[in-house]
């Protein structure tokens, strides 16, 4: 085994509502849908108008300014509604499906055989091309460039988060080809981080043309951008690649069997969730094929999240799945007042700081809500962010940075190696209650403009 | 709890903005946060968000000011007692005390959260809850016979100048409340220092005979060893000094909640500590006169160098705000406020100006911070682009 590298910051918050090890092939969904809004920074131009029936694989919509890179259907059915926004901006596109799957064919052939130019041609036809994300920037990957190695971390640390292990058991075959089309497509390495505190499941341990990397240490340690700054960190100037490891694995399907199959294995979890489990799913699935029957019953409403607390998106009750979410959560919404709520011992309050009687029961399970928990506040405290973030970057100056819209500063000080989720527990520990992620987005999306 | 939550519902309408005290919508804010943690829940990014809030970590701080707080009020007892030569019970000492002592903090506050609600309400902010702990801090850093009205005024230049002009708590240079004593030091000398001021003392009240009232620290400038009290007594606090200072005990107190609660920097603290023994230890090996004799690790027991280690340097606001940064921070507000102590005549404590000197100093130190991260990156992508 290599070296184990070892993320000493960071923080696990420990959530009631763990996903048990039990996987459940779940009913197709009633429609499913893709939504421009999973990624960052597209124009979306679509391919196809209400009542168009469209096959697994079909574009339903494409990037306005790469006209190339495709965003497919992942069932077969009939296009119901384009739901559009503020200022009609392109929400979802919502497929209905017949009940089976049929399949678009792109022909299966082993990606060993093709050339780079083939490769990528394929990826963008079937759609599969936007399951990678470049860094810097965290958009889907530019297919003009040639990333100087790709990284995939095959762990998840965020909180309630699925086992990857379990959700990837039996794909090696697919997982393996999805890795050989991705080699034809840089001249470095493929990186893939492993948790070093336990073996890794064979799918990943055993695969060719890889570099291995463990890591242990609490969360972050699981994001693909802190095991990118521990085993090479982005310059100025570089670009590298990251996919999910359940995306590999579609992508590997594509050449394998010729057809975008998109399903997966995710978690349901969370303290309003009465069985918290595993689930196959179909990418895109409407949120209550797979919560039916399965909420708490409560007077409270439910915050339902496409993704994992810490980064995930706010769904309705009848919205969809995002497109490169590993999880649902379902928490308690937050919408009530607490007398003197700041002067309580708190003995279920859970806070990174010591400031709460909890401190005094480890291994104590939280139920929390999405109450911010006080008032946003200008910096006071110090030092609050470096203690969650293993990196060798000031998150305080950057943010300001960007508040000063000072593009020089924010590339000095490491944007270009940082996304939302590396920052998200930042914005958790916050006492100021400073809104970190969006910041940073909009940070990233000034840098974009500025250079293009 | 529920009535209340009711009434309140009832009322707010009234204080949204454009509504008919719409101008007060600030101090509604404050008074119903107080009372109840807003319910507002997250939109966007993370979904949940740690239970601190600024509230908390303020309550926190105060905590950790009481026993040096309440050390202080029987302390001005006990040294009143003394003064007049009579021995007075544990109740009697304290009661003197706080009656002395309690009509500072209520000016302090008083003045200070009036302007501060002032601003917050003409800028349309919420009311900020730093000036909780700064209304705390002038009390215990004043003589106890400075006169109300000189709180008032030094509460009020440390409020307006030192933070509002800046933009309000989290923006400001200087510690406010070392601001307020730094402003009555030069502006009224006569009620800052001397040996007259420690103890409270009205006219008419007999003075027991060699009593003087003076200070460690000013004994010790006047080269006047054979008064300085017992290390037992600087420890423990029996001695003149402004009302929070004198107990080193009780300021570990204080420091023991910052530390484990993680809202005051431990960094800052050691390091503060280790460059005023640096200091004393340079001043024992070169030293000149009975002043620089004096132990080392006693100027850690004297004047306001514990309380000012513990509570002032540490404000995360005025202090160095990188980790890299604290460390030298703190060792130079330690080093210089030995340096103005000991051979500065002019100025008995050093503490003050040393802290404030490097409230100056901090953003310098954290910009070479920030810059050393700079050029490590960018030697890094030089490397990378050379290979």
């Amino acid at each position: 085994m290599s070296k184990v590298i070892k993320i000493r910051k960071g923080l696990n918050i420990p959530l009631v509502g763990q996903p048990e090890k039990v996987l459940i092939r779940a009913d197709m969904a009633e429609t499913y849908a893709v939504k421009p809004s999973d990624f960052p920074g597209l124009t979306p131009k679509l391919n196809v108008q209400v009542g168009d029936k469209v096959k697994a694989g079909n574009p339903l919509f494409h990037d306005k300014y790469r006209p190339n890179i495709v965003f497919s259907s992942p069932v077969s059915g009939e296009v119901v509604e384009v739901r559009r926004g503020d200022r009609r901006v392109i929400e979802e596109v919502v497929v209905k499906t017949t009940g089976s799957v049929d399949y678009e064919q792109f022909e299966a052939v082993s990606p060993v055989q093709l050339t780079r130019e083939q490769v990528v041609e394929k990826l963008l036809k079937s759609g599969t091309w936007p399951y990678l994300r470049q860094r810097p920037y965290g958009i889907v990957a530019n297919p003009d460039d040639k990333p100087k190695s790709i990284f995939i971390s095959c762990f998840d640390s965020a909180p309630l988060s699925p086992d990857m292990d379990f959700a990837v058991n039996g794909e090696q075959e697919a997982f393996q080809a999805g890795i050989d089309a991705l080699k034809r497509l840089t001249e470095g390495e493929i990186h893939l981080g492993l948790n070093a505190d336990y073996p890794a499941s064979s799918v990943f341990a055993k695969a060719k043309d890889v570099q291995l990397h463990h890591f242990t240490g609490p969360h972050p340690a699981g994001n693909v951008g802190i095991q990118i700054h521990h085993i090479d960190p982005i310059n100025k100037g570089d670009v590298v690649w990251t996919v999910n490891p359940l995306d590999v694995i579609i992508i590997g399907r594509l050449f394998l069997k010729g057809v975008y199959d998109a399903t997966k294995v995710i978690a349901l979890a969370g303290s309003d969730v009465v069985k918290p489990r595993y689930y196959r799913i179909v990418s895109g699935a409407r949120v209550d094929s797979i919560l039916k029957d399965n909420l708490v019953k409560t007077d409270n409403e439910h915050r339902i999240i496409s993704g994992n607390v810490l980064t995930g998106a706010k769904v309705e009750s009848i919205g969809f799945i995002g497109f490169y979410d590993n999880m649902v959560t379902v928490i308690p919404e937050g919408k009530h007042h607490e007398f003197f709520g700041w002067m309580a011992p708190g003995f279920n309050k859970h806070s990174a700081s010591r400031t709460f009687f909890s401190k005094l029961l480890p291994g104590k399970s939280f139920k929390l809500d999405t109450n911010i928990n006080g008032g946003e506040r200008a910096y006071v405290l110090t030092g609050q962010y470096e203690k969650v973030l293993p990196m060798d970057i000031y998150p305080v100056h950057l943010i300001k940075a960007i508040l000063a819209n000072d593009i020089d500063k924010m590339e000095q000080l490491g944007i270009y190696e940082v996304v939302e989720e590396d920052l998200a527990l930042c914005e958790y520990v916050c006492t100021s209650k400073v809104e970190v992620q969006e910041i940073l987005r909009k940070g990233i999306e000034s840098m974009i403009k500025e250079l293009s | 709890m529920k009535a209340l939550r009711r009434y309140i519902d009832k009322i707010k309408p009234n204080f949204q903005k454009g509504a008919k005290f719409g101008m007060f919508h600030s101090t509604f804010d404050a008074f119903e946060t107080f009372l109840f943690v807003p319910d507002k829940v997250t939109t966007r990014g993370s979904h949940i968000r740690d239970s601190i809030d600024m509230k908390r970590t303020m309550t926190v701080v105060i905590m950790a000011l009481m026993p040096a707080m309440l050390f202080g009020m029987w302390n001005v007892g006990y040294q009143h007692s003394l003064m007049i030569g009579e021995s007075w019970t544990l109740w009697q000492n304290f009661w003197f005390g706080f009656l002395k002592v309690l009509p500072i903090i209520i000016v302090s506050y008083g003045v200070g959260l009036g302007i501060e609600f002032a601003f917050a309400q003409s800028r349309g902010h919420d009311v900020n809850e730093g000036f909780l702990v700064s209304g705390l801090l002038i009390p215990l850093i004043m003589p106890v016979n400075v006169p109300l009205w000189m709180v008032a005024i030094a509460t009020a230049f440390a409020v307006i100048i030192g933070k509002e002009v800046f933009g309000g708590t989290g923006m400001n240079v200087f510690n406010p409340a070392l601001l307020a004593r730094a402003f009555l030091f030069f502006a009224y000398p006569s009620h800052m220092s001397g040996d007259k001021v420690w103890i409270a003392a009205a006219e008419g009240d007999k003075i027991i005979d060699g009593f003087s009232g003076a200070t460690p620290l000013a004994s010790a400038a006047a080269h006047q060893m054979d008064k300085m009290p017992s290390v037992y007594d600087m420890f423990m606090g029996f001695i003149p000094g402004s009302i929070g200072e004198t107990s080193t005990l009780a300021i570990l107190i204080g420091a023991a909640i910052l530390i484990i609660s993680g809202i005051g920097s431990w960094k800052i603290m050691l390091s503060t500590v280790i460059g005023g023994l640096t200091a004393g230890y340079l001043f024992n090996i070169f030293a000149v006169n009975p002043y620089m004799e004096v132990p080392a690790w006693h100027h850690l027991l004297l004047g306001g160098f514990a309380f000012g280690a513990v509570f002032m340097a540490t404000d995360p606001v005025t202090a160095a705000q990188t980790e890299r940064g604290k460390w030298i921070y703190g060792f130079l507000v330690g080093f210089l406020a030995l340096l103005v102590r000991v051979l500065n005549p002019a100025y008995p404590e050093g503490m003050m100006l040393a802290i404030l000197l490097m409230n100056a100093f901090a953003p310098l130190i954290d910009y070479y911070v920030v810059e050393a991260n700079i050029s490590k990156r960018l030697k890094r992508a030089k490397k990378v682009a050379k290979s």
